[in-house]
């Protein structure tokens, strides 16, 4: 069993682009992580939830077992999925690491990276790219900001 | 059958696509050894020699089995046992 529909683009708010970048900035030095949330089969992401970063690291994450818990019982109770996990980079490039394509466990969802090597905390230029990640297979997916 | 597991998406494809399986046993270990009598494959992805594998989590009536004795977490008729993935990377 598949995702429901492989699509080659994440069709994503201004406003979830923003608050992730804005997210990433924020943690800066370490790596921010979370996930926006939609309608179980939608493919439409709708609420944006930051994470914990559990790790606290500038090269790790990993979200808190305890709070994901928490999301994956009010997902379940609301019938929602999550659409897209973000996580940011904070040296590197916005593309998948070796770890985060081994440790992928949401086939559902599109992998968006953030990286703020360029500019840390300020503003500047800030990359942000999305993937999904199939079977340790990455492939990179057009963006499509809507208003 | 009485204890109820559930399933995540990535491990589906050992039962066939089923959110949930049924199971028996006194501990973690000993329902996910019969579960994995009727979905071989699924054991492997969930334990390893040291015990749980480090980026799955396992809950028992909401509690993290982390706590409660990890595999040796005591199991019985009516619980429900959820699978979750970390969500994780680098």
């Amino acid at each position: 069993m598949g995702p429901t529909s492989l699509t080659a683009v994440l069709k994503i708010a201004r406003g979830h682009v923003d608050a992730m970048i804005s997210h990433a900035r924020a943690d800066h030095p370490d790596e921010a992580c979370g996930v926006i949330i939609g309608a179980a089969g939608s493919n439409q992401p709708t609420r944006l939830v930051q994470m914990i970063n559990a790790d606290r690291s500038p090269t790790f994450f990993r979200f808190d077992p305890a709070e994901q818990f928490r999301l994956y019982q009010e997902m379940d109770a609301n019938d929602e999925e999550i659409v897209v996990v973000y996580h940011s980079h904070t040296t590197t490039e916005a593309y998948p690491s070796r770890t985060d394509i081994s440790l992928a466990a949401e086939p559902q969802a599109h992998y968006v990276l953030v990286s703020t090597a360029e500019s840390g905390k300020q503003d500047g230029p800030v990359e942000v790219r999305s993937y999904r990640i199939l079977d340790r297979v990455v492939t990179e997916e057009e963006i499509e900001i809507t208003e | 059958m009485s204890i109820e597991v559930r399933i995540p998406t990535i491990l589906r494809t050992f039962t066939g696509g089923a959110k949930a399986v049924h199971g028996d046993g006194a501990t973690l270990l000993q329902v996910i050894d019969d579960v994995e009598a009727r979905h071989p494959g699924l054991k492997e992805r969930l334990v390893e020699e040291q015990g749980l594998r480090r980026f799955v989590n396992v809950y028992v009536n909401d509690e993290d089995v982390r706590f409660a004795g990890g595999l040796q977490a005591p199991t019985a008729d009516g619980d429900v046992v959820v699978v979750l993935p970390a969500v994780a990377g680098g």
